[in-house]
């Protein structure tokens, strides 16, 4: 009996030039800049942080382009303390949902300059930037803790103000 | 089997290249349009289904991304298929056979200009004996348009001659880019790119969004009968130079007495089959946007002909038939028929 087959290469490559779109495009123009910029939505008027091209309660095209801060409140975090391909940071690492000010939706980032141990829901944060921005939410390395007193965090994940 | 009309079409200019808007950008933009044209409000809407493919955009669940655009929250009740929005049409059509909704919103959106629309297309091919072989779609039509040849069912005249209608009506759509100006003889001299195929015998591929409003009776044109049906993956199993499938959807479609009809070929050589398929004569007019082959937005041709036809009963036909198709060598058919009311 001949030896069973058991595998059959059969590689693939698909390649594309994807385009941000208006709104990314011009989120991204910001970073570089070294700002943070959100875009509201005419019809409830929340801040969304990354901009979204239309706000996904109301349907509409979300055109205001608003700062947002540079400090934010962590609402939930999560310790990655498992290796894997492509990771940019050595385990353990928080990442960590943070309400900047300003804006009414978490950005998903990361939480460092501190030990993990002291990574908590509510905690006071502020972004560190590297020195030459890229067009990327990574030119954002982390949020660190930036001292100020730690705010209440209600249990829907929103900042109490 | 409950009535059910048009009450809104709408689409977004077919063009070769659309950087500017995301797929969240384009679907807001283009249900807009649909729900204005219906005179409905979102939230009056009852089920929302979409048809588009991540091979296509580019991007893991780009659908998902892309339901920002009809206001996805509080949660809606939605339904996505990975394919040409005519299914996603299709699905919405039977949801509202449930009787218990009365509206549904409908689209489809695409982008040819951000990859190679071929090799994502050839992911859909027998993973074990014709993927690993790099046949492109444009070899196998044509190896579908050597039969017909072989058979005498058609020329490579005839080919040219289906192109040169294509633009010839194409001229008069503002929502595609301007077709080329030719001659048969001019493209009969083109060079073979897959003999007997030249490079204009497959669509011009653009990037794009259609849309349409269904709603339970009410005005608008009906739709009186709507099927697919699809024949086997195995090319060889096929014969090539007929569409069994697109027959047998006519038929349960009950296309007859038709005035215009609106076909989805996404090569010259196909026209053939599917007016023999589907009935078609000189009598009736067939693409008068012009078609697929000036303007194929993948994801989107095929709702877009329905749409097409909704316009050819606004304009005063009487029935219309729209045809999609999906698949090598037009392995899977659906058509549409519509009655003006
Ligand atoms: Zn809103």
């Amino acid at each position: 009996m001949s030896a069973p087959v058991t595998q059959m290469k059969a590689p693939t490559r698909l390649e594309y030039l994807v385009h941000a779109g208006a709104t990314t495009t011009t989120f991204l123009h910001s970073i570089l800049k070294g700002q943070l910029v959100g875009r509201r939505c005419p019809v409830c008027h929340k801040v969304y942080i990354p901009p979204r091209g239309a706000c996904p309660t109301c349907a509409v095209l979300c055109t205001d382009e608003v700062p947002v801060s540079n400090s934010g409140t962590v609402t939930t975090f999560s310790i990655v303390r498992i290796p894997f391909e492509g990771q940019r940071l050595t385990p353990p690492y928080a990442c960590a949902h943070i309400v900047l000010d300003g804006a009414d939706v978490p950005l998903l980032h990361i939480v460092g300059g501190c030990s993990v141990d002291e990574v908590r829901v509510g905690m006071r944060v502020e972004a560190v930037w590297l020195e030459i921005p890229q067009p990327t939410l990574a030119t954002v390395t982390w949020f660190k803790p930036n001292g100020e007193p730690d705010r209440a965090v209600n249990d829907r994940g929103e900042v109490v103000p | 089997m409950r009535s059910i009309s048009i009450a809104g079409i709408a689409q977004l200019p077919s063009k070769l290249a659309e950087h500017h808007m995301d797929a969240a950008e384009l679907v807001q933009a283009v249900t807009a349009l649909a729900l204005a044209d219906a005179g409905i409000e979102r939230k009056q809407i009852g089920f929302v289904c979409s048809g588009s493919s991540d091979y296509i955009m580019g991007q893991p669940f780009s659908f998902v991304m892309a339901l920002d655009g009809v206001g996805a929250w509080p949660p809606i009740r939605e339904s996505h298929v990975e394919m040409d929005g005519a299914w996603a049409l299709y699905e919405a059509w039977v949801r509202l056979q449930h009787g218990d909704i009365d509206t549904a919103l409908v689209y489809s959106f695409g982008k040819s200009s951000v990859g190679n629309v071929d090799d994502a297309l050839g992911m859909q091919l027998d993973p074990y004996y014709v993927a690993p072989l790099g046949v492109s779609p444009m070899a196998l039509a044509a190896l579908q348009a050597r039969a017909l040849l072989d058979a005498r069912f058609a020329n490579e005249r005839d080919f040219a001659q289906a192109v040169m209608r294509a633009r010839l009506a194409g001229a008069r759509n503002p929502n595609i880019p301007t077709p080329t100006a030719t001659t048969v003889d001019a493209l009969l001299a083109a060079p073979w790119v897959a003999s007997p195929l030249r490079a204009h015998d497959a669509a011009v591929r653009t990037d794009g969004a259609a849309a349409i409003v269904l709603r339970a009776g009410g005005p608008g044109p009906k739709i009186t009968g709507f099927a697919h049906r699809i024949e086997p993956h195995a090319l060889g199993v096929r014969d090539l130079t007929t569409s069994p499938s697109a027959r047998r959807a006519a038929d349960d479609a009950g296309a007859s007495r038709i005035d215009v009809a609106e076909i989805h070929t996404p090569y010259a050589s196909q026209e053939t089959i599917l007016r023999n398929a589907l009935g078609l004569n000189d009598r009736m007019l067939v693409n008068p946007s012009g078609g697929t082959l000036v303007a194929e937005t993948p994801m989107v041709a095929g709702l877009l002909r329905v749409v097409e036809a909704t316009r050819a009963i606004r304009d005063g036909a009487h029935r219309a038939l729209a045809h999609a198709t999906s698949g090598p060598c037009l392995q899977h058919n659906l058509v549409c028929v519509l009655e003006s009311t």
